[in-house]
């Protein structure tokens, strides 16, 4: 059976090799920051399992602290010229798109036969997160037809990773920070106060009124949270329940799934969602990576807000009558 | 109310431009403290409830790992690029007859919605497919009807690459009837006492995903006109 486990020994395996040949790269004058950043990580999937949650605590201020004075550098293992990849390209053609395309369709694969796969009595997925075992699958078919194909250095494939891995920094493990984040105030209740405050200081004495503080609510408590998932279960049992279905009798189907979508719209405006918006402004070079609204949201701030009141006009519309 | 320091020290650390993963730890931390807070509560009390915060971050840093299982990615992708995968997109898009940096977000828009809507969300993705394919082709798109182009142009076309891969997948994700989401309003409705069918919620996704479809397409639409506009006058590109 694969399990998730399996995943997490590749990975740290595979942040283990960035933290080594971090240390020898001489071009980059930080280089023991970045062996320490990636074999802290290194150490979290190998043995996270097996410390305690002081030192998995600990772990974090250690990356926090790296991360803070700035002691990630960024590594500049030998590459490929531009001239190079572009003969590169027009010598091999379009099949360089298929150890690529290789990671869907693997992925494809394990969601709609592998997963389902039970091999002497024994699934073939473990339990947790099969889309991601698969996603893993397609990496190490699309790795293996790589090197088979194109011969490079045996090193290449880690050394080219790092150079990725590098110019995404400690942006790569702030999704994840985030979530952990989300733990600590799910903990602390902080979602209890901010819907008390919301259904104790508004004035929602229409439908309409009530539709909008919920939806704007909804994004807005998502866009604090950085993830709609969080911001549900406070905003519909302070506005969503008691008010929008409860009082003035809106279907609870209706009024939840476009409140869910509502918060979506907080998601696409949020520094807070790391993975969707600051990842890849990281992975794409953009020049205002760093502030907090960077190119990417600015670009979907005008979406997010037209969806945000056609949402408040379907729920007004269609909550009501069905 | 003091729970709510912890958002105040999050927005302010943000606004300072402090180091995020810093300011998250802070955050956790005085968020942690601040529930622990009342008035006469032991300075030693407050200690352990920060040892405890660090500890509660630590077990959910440790469950939540599988977040950061997607940089395994990064190998092969790389291995590609110095083999040159991304001017292997451009090539294909600049003998690529009409197509427009508009016309190609457009297109991945609706595999990725469509995609997305039938529960197939891993089939797209930032460092799997907008780095390596998308963004390279919709840079190449442009350079063929503008030459080289302004950083500004060049970083806005990016940026839309990676709007397009979110706004697809979040606005097609809840019609499929097994999402995250949608079990997570049938989970909560149910502990409310009320029943009802995934495929009900699903089914009201739809109008939303139309919506987005209809506005966003629209905006990519006129994207390529927006562009040329803002290649013509360098000055006011930003």
């Amino acid at each position: 059976m694969i399990t998730l486990q399996w995943l997490y020994i590749f990975a740290g395996l595979t942040f283990l090799a960035f933290a080594l040949l971090s240390a020898g790269d001489r071009a980059n004058p930080k280089r023991l920051g970045n062996t320490a950043f990636w074999g802290l990580l290194a150490v979290s999937f190998l043995f996270g399992s097996y410390l305690s949650d002081l030192a998995n605590g600990l772990l974090v201020v250690a990356l926090a602290v790296i991360a803070g004075f700035k002691w990630l550098g960024q590594g500049k293992p030998a590459t490929t010229t531009g001239e190079e990849r572009l003969a590169s390209a027009q010598r091999r053609g379009d099949w360089l798109f298929v150890p690529a395309l290789l990671i869907p369709a693997v992925a494809l694969l394990g969601a709609l036969v592998l997963d389902k796969t039970v091999i002497f009595g024994v699934p073939l997925f473990g339990p947790e997160q099969p889309t991601l075992i698969a996603l893993g699958l397609g990496v190490a078919a699309g790795l293996a037809l790589a090197m088979a194909w194109l011969r490079p250095p045996v090193l290449a494939p880690l050394q080219e990773g790092r150079r990725l891995m590098d110019a995404v920094g400690w942006a790569g493990v702030l999704p994840q920070m985030l979530a952990s984040l989300g733990a600590v105030f799910v903990i602390a209740g902080v979602g209890d106060r901010i819907g008390e405050l919301f259904a104790t200081y508004l004035p929602l004495d229409h439908r309409l009124l009530a539709v909008i503080a919920y939806c704007v609510g909804m994004a807005l408590f998502t866009f604090i949270m950085g993830n709609a998932f969080a911001a549900f279960p406070v905003m519909t049992a302070a506005v969503g329940l008691p008010l929008v279905v409860g009082q003035f009798g809106g279907d609870p189907a209706i009024v939840c799934a476009i409140g869910m979508l509502s918060g979506f719209c907080g998601t696409l405006t949020t520094p807070m969602a790391a993975n969707f918006n600051v990842v890849p402004a990281a992975l794409l070079d953009l020049p205002d990576r760093e502030a907090p609204f960077n190119g990417v949201i600015r670009v979907q701030v005008p979406t997010a807000g037209l969806i945000l009141v056609i949402n408040i006009a379907l729920m007004y519309f269609l909550a009501f009558r069905f | 109310m003091w729970v709510l320091l912890g958002i105040a020290v999050l927005v302010g650390g943000f606004v300072a431009r402090l180091n995020p993963l810093a300011v998250i730890l802070a955050a956790a931390v005085v968020t942690g403290v601040a529930a622990a807070f009342a008035p006469g509560v032991s300075p030693a009390a407050l200690w352990t409830a920060a040892l405890d915060t660090i500890a509660a971050f630590g077990r959910a840093f440790n469950d939540y790992r599988y977040i950061s299982v997607i940089w395994l990615v990064l190998p092969l992708i790389g291995i590609l690029e110095r083999y040159g995968l991304q001017e292997r997109a451009r090539i294909l898009i600049s003998t690529a007859r009409g197509a427009t940096t508009g016309r190609i977000l457009l297109a991945y828009f609706v595999l990725r919605q469509v995609s997305a809507a039938l529960g197939q969300t891993k089939l797209g993705g930032h460092p799997q497919m907008v780095r390596p394919l998308i963004a390279p082709m919709a840079e190449a798109a442009a350079e063929a009807r503008h030459g080289d182009l302004p950083d500004a142009v060049r970083y806005r076309v990016r940026a839309h690459a990676a709007a397009v891969d979110n706004i697809a997948l979040f606005f097609g994700e809840d019609i499929f009837i097994a999402i995250a989401s949608i079990l997570l309003i049938k989970g909560f409705l149910e502990a409310n006492g009320i029943l009802v069918e995934p495929l009900q919620l699903s089914v009201w996704a739809i109008p939303t995903a139309i919506a987005a479809l209809l506005v966003h397409g629209t905006r990519l639409v006129l994207l390529d006109r927006s562009l040329a506009r803002q290649v013509a006058a360098p000055e006011a590109g930003r």
